[in-house]
């Protein structure tokens, strides 16, 4: 009774295999390595800048020891950080001629050591988190006054659209520095338009101001509306942080706000603080202007003169496009993005949702320039480039828009992210940035793994000491548990952070519960007078429920703590809540594997090593059979 | 070796009203140190005041410290931060200073007493922050709460969830009542250490439980307290030595582990004490006096189908 079939010992096998395969990048380490990628949504890595690096790196004589294309980018791994930095500028000078437009983005990495065939497995190392590996932590300066402006700005078109809704006449509505400024003609109109804002928006402040034909209604913001647009700005802009990060895989990074307006931002294990800085500085906004079509205009602009409130741009296709510098509406009022495709011509296209001021902007503007071109904007880091010039065909309503047209479908993608993941409520800049340095991640490490060591061959020993046979396999089971939860770690490239180490070992202590709880039951069986292999069978059968039950219990808390937890208590929840799991396959299962391999094909089996079992002498227990 | 040579029961349910009586006095001195002297919080919950500092030399941190006492300052902590020559000094939120001023003025004491130091930055942690993650512990702690008492009402009774959750808070009070007592910094991770002992504490009295159902089912003719007494100390061996295993691993990162992980794995240690004691010396007084009984457990079956374990139905 005490055998398993076939198929299970192969299960043990096989998982213990699997264990030991994604265990083992863990023990390689890491090399220097050097990465390229994309600066723009707009450029692609592909197979060409894999060899263009490789042909790069020839031309310079440095060796690499192998060059990779991931969904990253190219990544060169070298042999010693002296050849990283070398190969790092050359790099640099084919990639970015022109320094001061990057296209691309050359940064130093860490590449794991592990063999080949490890990664084509997808067997990579943990990946440790900012306590262990070191990584940069940058403090940003959020621009609380461009907030405002930018607020200003929008309150503007609010008020113009308003007054147009309840048809008042004005002069003019402009914003001038601080405050926002409305003309009239007449003080009876004004006084109309003060009552009709006054009614309808509670943030700005009015006052009259000017006499005769200048008459003016000044809006100022009022103190409590300014402290609130200073706080959603900080709280849009962190989300904005969140999403890019998380958009481009950083793992567990910390986005925190730091007193009223500044935001941290840590990045594990990102080395190169340009690349980080790049990440967060990368911001996209959409534009929408008219296209300017006087003839004569463009021919004016080539050669070097471009006519007053008009930029000159290249169309994707090369054309060159005279685009009017008044921007019809910004990403403020895109509510989201999307990749997808022209229902007609089957395009990759962007579909881009408006809100209700902007769907009425633009219900406007379509209407008003049926027949004529409009410009596409994307503005990435500074720099605007016309994504598409449609004609407006016809009105559009209702706040739906699709950009389409030379695209391709990872395009359309990039862009929508881009767009997605937003534009800041208020401008950013870096005031603080740190590399936490890679010895303190060193000691931090070694420090977790001694206690774990020692904790776990304290363990050890008097298990085997008490329980003998029975110890060894559940100290083995115990270690199987170890090699399962790093190689899951290592699948799910969880970061590990100190409390992950913590939680580790946490989880080994806790999981030696569930055989003691089967040992001590095959004990007891023993004691009450069954036959060894009746011990087994019951002890195992009988503490199995238990088992179930405790480690649900723990598990609950270990859940409670994954939802809620944030940053380092994170780390350490998803490692307790793994280590359970894989704790309740390796003591009931693995170990019962083991207890079969050495005692189940034995017929006539006398006794246990499982140490001493003690008998009353005057009897059982008393009370149980 | 066999370190449990237990011949009867031992009667741990005659005991009952001393060990609750012990419990709730431990539980009031916790309550009382935790409103007279309150929790040492960490920075991440308070906010507070972060200064790098730079040396050219390794930093001599008993210096900084007398220098920053002698300025007036409490409740500081002084850190090397990255290496010996860098040192990190942790001040409390303070809401009529301002972070600039504290730099100059910290600036000034060590300049007389510490010279050489270079200020290498003022930062500032928001209160906002600390109050999103107090309200998050409190989730948590909720959330652990009622799963655990949902679940164990599903797999046992009602009564057995109230009493294992009522003893395991009373755990969660106690270590707090140890953090304010000693004035210990309660940080995120000791947070995480408490909630992980209160799935492991009343992890302990489902084993004690399981027992007791099993009991209630195999035997007859037993009362409540003897069936108890009966269930814990046939599990006895078993609590020790698992906790004694756990105990030890915690004893290895409170060695070993250095400062991060010191308070983590004394919360923890803490937790593992009382843990045996109430969940096994509170818990089943308390299913006892809620007035568990075989009938609870026994008579389904016994609807169900004619015979039962025991042989045929008279």
């Amino acid at each position: 009774m005490n055998r398993y079939p076939l198929w299970k010992y192969v299960i043990v096998g096989l998982a213990l295999l699997f264990g030991l395969i994604y265990t083992l990048p863990n023990f390689f380490g890491e090399s220097p390595a050097v990465q390229v990628s994309s600066a723009k949504a707009t450029i692609k890595i592909d197979e060409r800048a894999r060899e263009r690096v490789a042909s790069a790196l020839q031309a310079a004589a440095i060796a690499d020891s192998g060059i990779f294309l991931d969904s990253n980018g190219v990544k060169v791994r070298l042999a010693t950080t002296d050849q990283q930095l070398q190969a790092k500028d050359v790099l640099e000078k084919q990639f970015n001629p022109d320094a001061s437009d990057p296209q691309y983005v050359v940064a130093l990495n860490l590449l794991s050591s592990s063999p080949q065939w490890l990664t084509r497995l997808r067997a990579l190392p943990m990946y440790l988190g900012l306590d262990l590996r070191g990584g940069v932590h940058f403090l940003l300066q959020v621009d609380m006054k461009g907030a405002v402006t930018k607020r200003l700005d929008a309150l503007g078109g609010d008020l113009r659209s308003l007054l147009r809704d309840k048809n008042i006449r004005h002069a003019g509505i402009g914003r001038e520095g601080e405050r926002i400024v409305i003309r009239f003609r007449d003080s009876e109109t004004r006084s109309k338009a003060r009552t009709v804002l006054e009614d309808n928006q509670s943030e700005l402040l009015l006052a009259d101001q000017g006499e005769g034909d200048d008459l003016r209604l000044v809006g100022t913001l009022r103190p409590e509306a300014v402290k609130r647009i200073q706080e959603f700005a900080i709280k849009q802009n962190m989300t904005t942080l969140h999403n890019r990060i998380n958009e481009l895989g950083v793992a567990e990074p910390v986005i925190a706000q730091q007193g009223a307006d500044r935001i941290v931002v840590q990045l594990p294990g990102v080395q190169d603080t340009a690349k980080a800085k790049d990440i967060l500085g990368r911001t996209a906004t959409l534009e929408i202007r008219m296209v300017e079509e006087t003839p004569g205009a463009i021919d004016a602009a080539l050669a070097g003169q471009v006519p007053f409130g008009t930029e000159l741009y290249v169309e994707r296709g090369g054309m060159p496009l005279l685009v009017k510098k008044q921007v019809v509406l910004t990403g403020e009022r895109l509510t989201d993005a999307q990749p997808g495709f022209d229902s007609q011509t089957t395009e990759p296209a962007v579909h881009l949702t408006l809100d209700s001021a902007g769907a009425r902007i633009f219900k406007d503007v379509t209407r008003d320039n049926v027949g004529k071109r409009m410009a596409i904007v994307l503005i990435e880091k500074g720099k605007g480039e016309v994504i598409t010039a449609p004609v407006i065909r016809a009105e559009i309503a209702g706040g739906r828009v699709q950009i389409s047209g030379r695209m391709s479908t990872v395009e359309a993608n990039d862009t929508a992210l881009l767009l997605r993941s937003g534009s800041l409520a208020a401008p950013m800049e870096i005031i603080e940035e740190r590399t936490i340095g890679p010895s303190l991640g060193a000691e931090n490490i070694s420090k977790g793994f001694h206690s774990t060591m020692w904790g776990f061959a304290a363990i050890a020993v008097f298990m085997i000491a008490y329980y003998r046979l029975f110890g060894l396999v559940s100290v083995l089971a115990l270690a199987a548990n170890l090699l399962f939860l790093v190689a899951l770690l290592s699948l799910l490239q969880a970061t590990l952070t100190l409390p992950g180490i913590a939680a580790i070992a946490l989880t080994l202590g806790m999981a030696i519960d569930a055989n003691v709880l089967i040992n001590e039951r095959i004990r007891e069986e023993l004691r009450n007078g069954s036959s060894p292999q009746a011990a087994i069978h019951t002890g195992y059968e009988r503490a199995f429920g238990t088992i179930l039950d405790s480690n649900i219990t723990t598990l609950i808390a270990g859940v409670a703590l994954l939802i809620f937890g944030s940053g380092p208590v994170r780390g350490f929840a998803v490692v307790h809540c793994l280590g359970i799991l894989t704790s309740l396959f390796s003591a009931v299962v693995v170990s019962r594997a083991m207890i079969n391999l050495i005692y189940g094909r034995r017929r006539k089996l006398e006794s246990l090593a499982i140490g001493q079992v003690w008998k009353p002498t005057d009897g059982g227990t008393a009370t149980t059979r | 070796m066999e370190f449990f040579r237990i011949r009867k029961d031992i009667p741990f349910m005659r005991h009952a009203v001393l060990f609750n009586a012990i419990s709730l006095l431990t539980f009031l001195l916790a309550v009382f140190f935790l409103f007279s002297r309150g929790l040492h919080l960490s920075v991440e919950f308070t906010g507070g005041t972060l200064i790098e500092i730079n040396y050219t030399q390794a930093a001599d941190l008993g210096k900084i410290r007398d220098a920053l006492g002698k300025a007036g300052y409490n409740d500081f902590s002084v850190q090397n931060f990255g290496s010996s020559r860098d040192v990190l000094i942790r001040l409390p939120l303070k809401a009529e200073q301002n972070t600039t001023r504290i730099g100059e003025s910290v600036m000034q004491a060590l300049t007389a007493e510490a010279p050489g130091a270079n200020l290498r930055r003022v930062e500032f942690v928001g209160p906002q922050v600390g109050k999103e993650l107090a309200e998050n512990g409190a989730m948590a702690l909720l959330l652990v709460v009622i799963g655990i008492v949902l679940y164990l009402a599903f797999r046992f009774e009602w009564r057995f969830s109230v009493s294992a959750i009522i003893a395991n808070l009373h755990d969660v009070i106690i270590i707090l009542g140890f953090f304010a007592f000693f004035q210990w910094e309660f940080s995120l991770s000791v947070l995480a250490a408490v909630l992980a002992v209160l799935g492991y504490s009343v992890n302990e009295s489902v084993v004690v439980f399981d027992r007791v159902r099993e009991t209630f089912r195999k035997t007859r003719g037993l009362t409540t307290p003897q069936v108890l007494d009966h269930a814990i100390t046939s599990t006895i061996s078993r609590t020790i030595i698992t906790h004694g295993s756990t105990q030890m691993m915690v004893l290895s990162m409170l060695v070993f582990g250095g400062e991060t992980l010191y308070y983590f794995s004394l919360a923890l240690t803490i937790g593992i004490c009382f843990g045996i004691y109430s969940s096994v010396l509170v818990a089943s007084p308390l299913v006892m006096w809620l007035g568990v009984s075989r009938e609870q457990f026994v008579k389904p079956k016994r609807q169900i189908e004619g015979a039962n374990d025991e042989g045929a139905v008279v």
